[in-house]
């Protein structure tokens, strides 16, 4: 590929400041780094809090006493309230802050936003930012006390997204060594991409290919361990999940790709397209869901769909990753 | 050294299985649940439910969730739960292998209640032993071990079944007579 391709944002690895002495959970940043083990760990647990969509949900007493604070500096409707849910079944307290809105525009700079929060004697913080690194840069700085869980960073991470997503795929395909998947879209700007294809092959998924413009393909995508394909009508033969990305106009500076009419019909996923996949494939994206500019209405509402089941895992994997880096007593 | 015994509980669990049969007959229980707290009290129930062919089918509960002690031992993915869907108004059999100082009890008790408003639950024992924290005591027990707060008995299973007892103080005694 050309040298003129975009780069990856990079950070170093984080699995320093992500396990503690025990090798366990204590902060969530980032999946690059972390055990194989400790993700399958994640998974297992993720599976003792699911409930199937006909049972009612119950309350666990695992974070009675804690605090955990949303702290969101990006919009966000699913993940902000699914954290929020897992948090309260899991018997914590709950604090949104809405940072857009918050002191830090009176001027606060975000150390001391946090020493606040530290003052209230908060446990855990979930982040949401649009720099990539942030959830870092508060691991660097917040009370030793304090747990970190990174709810997407700028072009980074989203590690729950790709656990949730894992999970998901689990649920239809146990053996991920036999499968085939397949990531769509904007590859370069996508945290949920990079996480994702770093949970499948730390899983160790059998093939992972992926579909984008030239422009929204990182040069380094097949050092990432992933095979680039050019169109859709190759890439998706034969896949068992198809994961859509929606793309980011709000993180595009220039011009990526021409229009969104060009964009669906050289990138969209039809009903027709879903056709290539294998019998059992399935349907995945993150949300939020652009109808009819990265996929076509009926796809999403379509009988392959498993994008409402991921929103609902999402809720279990977060209790998961949430209890795990609680900070234990030492009494 | 410490002293390790093995005694094997057949007789026990038969004998406990007839006083289960009895004590359901004497309350007037048609439809009992019997619920085994995973894992020894799995295996207990999973015995007694065989010996008085309940019905209903075996209920499973890890309580390690509801646990007072999970804040210091961490988050450990569950043993399978199986309950019915709800124990609304039914007759629970709590059924655990040694009941020691009550917590694993309280726990479990926490956990039941989240299925629902059981008409009446009896705790069912295997082993009996010293040491309560907590004001908890079995309807119905297997057998009674005198043990001290150091000792430590396990139900080892399922098949074949059996108690390990072991004394680290017996050591201690036995050392001057060699």
């Amino acid at each position: 590929m050309s040298s003129t391709q975009p780069t990856l944002f990079r950070l170093p690895p984080a699995a320093q400041y992500q396990l503690d002495e025990e090798g366990r959970l204590r902060h969530f940043l980032t999946i690059e780094g972390l055990p194989t083990a400790l993700l399958e760990e994640i998974l297992s647990t993720a599976q003792s809090f699911h409930t199937a969509s006909d049972q009612a949900a119950r309350k666990v007493p695992l974070l009675r006493g804690k605090t955990i604070v949303n702290l969101f500096f990006e919009a966000s409707t699913r993940t902000r309230t699914t954290f929020e849910l897992a948090a309260k079944r899991l018997s914590a307290d709950v604090l949104n802050l809405d940072m857009a809105t918050a002191a830090t525009t009176k001027g606060e700079s975000l150390l001391d936003t946090l020493r606040n929060l530290e003052a209230m004697h908060c446990d855990m913080f979930v982040v949401r930012h649009h720099q990539s690194g942030a959830a870092h840069f508060i691991v660097r700085h917040v009370a030793e006390h304090i747990s970190v869980i990174n709810a997407g960073d700028g072009r980074h991470a989203h590690p729950t997204q790709a656990m949730l997503d894992m999970f998901t795929l689990r649920q239809h395909f146990p053996d991920f060594s036999a499968i085939t998947v397949v990531i769509v879209g904007d590859i370069l700007h996508s945290r949920v991409a990079r996480s994702e294809i770093q949970a499948l092959r730390a899983l160790g998924v059998g093939e992972i290919r992926v579909i984008a413009p030239r422009t929204l393909l990182p040069r380094e995508a097949t050092s990432l361990g992933v095979i680039p394909f050019k169109s859709m009508e190759e890439g998706l033969v034969g896949a068992q999940a198809v994961i859509m990305l929606r793309l980011q106009k709000e993180r595009m500076h220039g011009s990526f790709v021409p229009s969104e009419t060009e964009y669906y019909r050289l990138y969209g996923l039809t009903r027709a397209r879903v056709e290539l996949l294998a019998e059992d494939g399935i349907v995945m994206h993150p949300g939020p869901v652009n109808r009819g500019v990265e996929i076509e209405s009926a796809v999403v509402d379509g009988p392959r769909s498993v994008i409402l089941k991921q929103v609902r895992n999402g809720i279990a994997v977060r209790m998961a990753i949430l209890s795990m880096a609680m900070r234990r007593h030492a009494w | 050294m410490s002293s390790h015994e093995r005694v094997d509980v057949g007789a026990v669990l038969a004998h406990l299985g007839d006083s289960v049969k009895s004590f359901l007959t004497t309350r007037g229980i048609n439809l009992p649940v019997f619920v085994g707290i995973h894992t020894g009290g799995v295996w207990v129930a999973q015995a007694l439910h065989a010996h008085c062919a309940v019905a209903e089918p075996l209920g499973m509960l890890d309580v390690s969730y509801h646990r007072d002690d999970v804040a210091r031992t961490g988050v450990r993915p569950l043993k399978p739960v199986r309950m019915p869907a709800s124990l609304d108004d039914r007759h629970v059999l709590l059924i655990d292998d040694v009941l020691f100082t009550g917590r694993t009890t309280r726990a479990a008790l926490n956990e039941l209640f989240e299925y629902g408003r059981p008409a009446s639950v009896s705790l069912v024992v295997l082993v009996e032993r010293p040491g309560r924290e907590i004001p908890v005591a079995p309807d119905l027990t297997g057998m009674r071990l005198e043990l001290g707060p150091e000792d430590r008995v396990k139900l080892q299973g399922p098949d074949p079944m059996e108690l390990v007892i072991t004394r680290p103080n017996d050591s201690l005694l036995e050392e001057p007579a060699r």
